[in-house]
């Protein structure tokens, strides 16, 4: 089984490990670069294919400054994921009416272990001691597959990086492709060594010269999950997205495994946050057009699998939703913060952080990594409770590359200033054994002795003083976090406010002293 | 334009550790007929409070940043790290603050803040500015000027019409150089990690110079340029753009060109 992120340290020291990984930094600044490009192709071909100038109407100049295709596209897909939000819980029992009306079973649930209970319960009903799965992320988040093996349920996953994930007891480290921080050769090891403790062994070929090769990887995979797909009687699926309207779920994704985990066993069980409703089919447009292209960098995904409960006769008769909440709710009273709840998880953001490049997904202690983990999991849980995610709004150099490609307009940096606030706000007050470790103390003395510096330009002590206070706040943080690898400036005899008293503006002397 | 009231907005890093960008901003804007004010109230924008998650304690210096710009016509700021904070965050901070008195003030002064090459593209309408400066030269676009301003392409316009300037294109320009503010120190090991790449492609291209329109930034660059003894100098837009020709040098002020 796959590990935890449980008790993982607060970011810069785990990124600080992550940073000494070679081969992760390798493998990650060649695939997120890759993906990258693919995707900003395809932003520019949308673009490209809106007409110049408008079809009249608008009058002059409305051609020049005008709004691209892409980011019409963005605007509608932000306003159907805004839309469901504004009116959650209506669009919700409409979903369920729907789906109950086409024959599926609707469970509602508040926390992980509510959602974790429903699934046992069902697979347990079915007496089976193992379920295939689709990939998805909030059974992750949920933990399910721990869960279900402390029941004595072996949970497969069955797309491929995440195969190789729980094959090599490993963590995902990105939301779209989780075992992004493997190369080929490191997943030829895995099938090697781990796959005959699964099910059907790798064949010969994968040990043999060119075992590396990605079509016998991928051949190697095939074989061994068809075995689960033909046996399996419980399948186990998320969503991304719900239709409320039609009673709907979608599952959007590359491979085809999803398809064989949503067709072939006679149970279905989905697990969908409430925040994946979509209140109209016709909803579905704009955010089918921008997922593949944000998320894979496709014009379109291979496989988009729609289901509206049950079909008599061809495929699971028996058909279970669950909604979840699990600090959704929350998020969604965050008035800053429930812009998060419009992502897709395309992925977009952590391909173009700058951080993510470098530290990977591991680092961010969570499934939901990169500038959208930066603020899900504070949004999700809560923070001045966990130095962990606390640490987390801080993992960003604010440079909004994520607003930038976001497909649903998430304006990341400014949620993680909130958060960042909302961080301190949870501090203040709370002694030296609180939370707060000591870095906490000596920062809000730094921030609330520049803050009554900067509130009156007298107590600066105007003139030759004031030159170098950088450098002094710098020291003041902690100059080594500085000077580790970069110089400091050398302070100025004259600060830019003595030359200009001195010299009346450089009217009566040009140089600096 | 003589009618015009404009401020500089040195910007406190400026002030206190880069006095040479604040004289290149007057001599350059003295030069185009912009009869330059220095309110000495100012202190800072407050960004290093607002983005480590002190809002309150944003909140007296928001309050003095308006109290010394009021009733300018234009505020200038070779930075665009600080002319977005005040474009974009003072608003939040007032509202936080409670006070209505605060945010009409923010929302009267916040409009007219402007980075150096938006005040010199947009306002000015120029884009040969005379200056004269022979070396080779990279342009960082740092991430506020480009992602929360949109500059777009005017620094770059700009330095294609000063004499003798050669210019050659960075490699994943518009990549973070990993300052960040506080960012530079509560995460020093990611923060260099990309600074290093960036000292990388900087050094890749062969320039002598590289450029940007944040000091901040260019501290953090330099830092690191120094540290690894590259030979490449960080140098404010703002000091490329005042730079002419030392025989059609102006009577007025020269000063402050070098760092």
């Amino acid at each position: 089984m796959s590990g935890t992120f449980v008790g993982m340290p607060a970011f810069p020291t785990a990124a600080r490990t992550a940073l000494a990984d070679a081969q992760l930094r390798h493998n990650l600044a060649h695939a997120t670069g890759t993906i990258r490009g693919k995707r900003a192709r395809l932003v520019a071909e949308v673009d490209a294919s809106v007409p110049a100038a408008a079809d009249g109407g608008a009058g002059a100049g409305a051609g020049a400054g005008e709004v691209g295709g892409w980011e019409q596209l963005r605007l509608a897909g932000a306003a159907v994921k805004e839309a469901a939000l504004r009116d959650l819980g209506t669009h919700l029992e409409r979903l369920e009416e729907q789906l109950t009306a086409h024959g599926a079973t609707v469970h509602w649930a508040r926390d992980a272990a509510e959602a974790n209970a429903i699934v046992t319960s069902i697979a347990k009903a079915h007496g089976v001691d193992e379920v295939v799965k689709v990939k998805s992320m909030l059974t992750q988040e949920i933990g399910l597959n721990e869960a279900l093996a402390a029941e004595g349920i072996a949970a497969w996953e069955t797309d491929l990086a995440e195969l190789i994930v729980q094959l090599g007891d490993d963590l995902p480290s990105h939301i779209l492709v989780p075992a992004i921080h493997r190369n080929r050769a490191e997943i030829r090891e895995i099938f090697l060594a781990k796959m005959a403790g699964a099910g059907r062994p790798a064949p010969a070929e994968v040990a043999e010269a060119g075992g590396d090769e990605p079509a016998v990887l991928a051949g190697a995979a095939r074989e061994h999950l068809r075995e689960k797909f033909l046996r399996a009687k419980v399948g186990v699926s998320g969503a991304n997205f719900a239709v409320a309207e039609t009673g709907s779920l979608v599952v959007v994704e590359s491979e085809g495994n999803g398809r064989m985990c949503l067709t072939l066993p006679e149970v279905l069980v989905s697990l969908v946050g409430i925040e994946k409703v979509v209140p109209t089919w016709d909803g579905l447009d704009p955010l089918l057009r921008l997922l593949p292209r944000s998320s894979t960098g496709e014009r379109m995904n291979p496989y988009t699998s729609v289901w509206s409960g049950v079909t008599p006769g061809d495929g699971p008769q028996e058909v279970h939703v669950v909604l979840l909440d699990n600090g959704r709710t929350r998020a969604l009273a965050d008035e800053v913060g429930r812009q998060a709840l419009r992502c897709i998880r395309c992925s977009a953001c952590l391909n173009v952080c700058p951080v993510y490049e470098r530290v990977g997904g591991h680092a961010y202690g969570s499934v939901y990594p990169g500038p959208i983990g930066a603020i899900l999991n504070p949004l999700l849980r809560g923070v001045g409770h966990d130095e962990q995610i606390d640490s987390l709004p801080y993992a960003s150099s604010l440079c909004g590359a994520c607003f930038e490609v976001c497909p649903v307009r998430i304006d990341i940096p400014s949620v993680l200033v909130d958060q960042r606030a909302q961080v301190v706000d949870a501090h203040r007050g709370s002694g030296p054994a609180g939370t707060p470790g000591r870095g906490h103390v000596a920062e809000a003395v730094a921030m609330k002795g520049a803050a009554v510096a900067f509130a009156d330009a007298r107590k600066l002590g105007l003139g030759e003083r004031f030159a170098g206070l950088g450098v002094r706040v710098a020291r003041r943080f902690g100059a080594s976090a500085w000077t580790g690898a970069r110089d400091l400036p050398t302070p100025p005899r004259e600060s830019f406010r003595a030359w200009w008293k001195r010299t009346d503006g450089g009217r009566s002397e040009g140089s600096p002293r | 334009m003589s009618t015009m009231r404009v401020a500089l907005m040195v910007t406190c890093i400026n002030d206190a550790l880069y006095p040479g960008v604040g004289q290149a901003t007057v001599s350059l804007l003295r030069r185009l007929g912009v009869d330059v004010d220095f309110p000495a109230a100012q202190t800072c924008c407050a960004q290093p409070m607002v983005n480590t998650g002190y809002l309150d304690e944003a909140v007296p210096v928001v309050r003095n940043f308006v109290a010394a710009f009021e009733g300018y016509d234009a505020v200038v700021a070779p930075s665009g790290s600080c002319a977005g904070s005040a474009r974009h965050q003072h608003g939040m901070v007032a509202r936080r603050a409670g006070d209505p008195g605060l945010e009409s003030a923010v929302a009267e002064v916040s409009p007219k803040v402007f980075e150096l090459s938006e005040f010199l593209v947009d306002v000015l309408e120029v884009t040969d500015v005379g200056a004269y400066y022979p070396h080779t030269v990279t342009y960082h676009p740092t991430c506020h000027s480009l992602r929360m301003l949109g500059v777009g392409d005017r620094p770059r316009r700009l330095l294609e019409n000063v004499r003798g300037l050669t210019l050659v294109d960075l490699p994943e320009a518009e990549e973070c150089c990993g300052f960040g503010g506080t960012f530079a120190v509560k995460n020093a090991d990611t923060s260099v990690a990309m600074g290093a790449d960036k000292v990388r492609h900087v050094r890749e291209t062969g320039a002598e110079v590289v450029a940007a329109g944040d000091s901040s930034c260019l501290m953090h660059i330099g830092g690191l340029l120094t540290r690894q003894r590259a030979g490449v100098r960080p140098v404010h837009l703002a000091e490329i753009l005042a730079s002419t020709e030392p025989e059609r040098a102006p009577a007025a002020p020269s000063g402050g060109v070098g760092r």
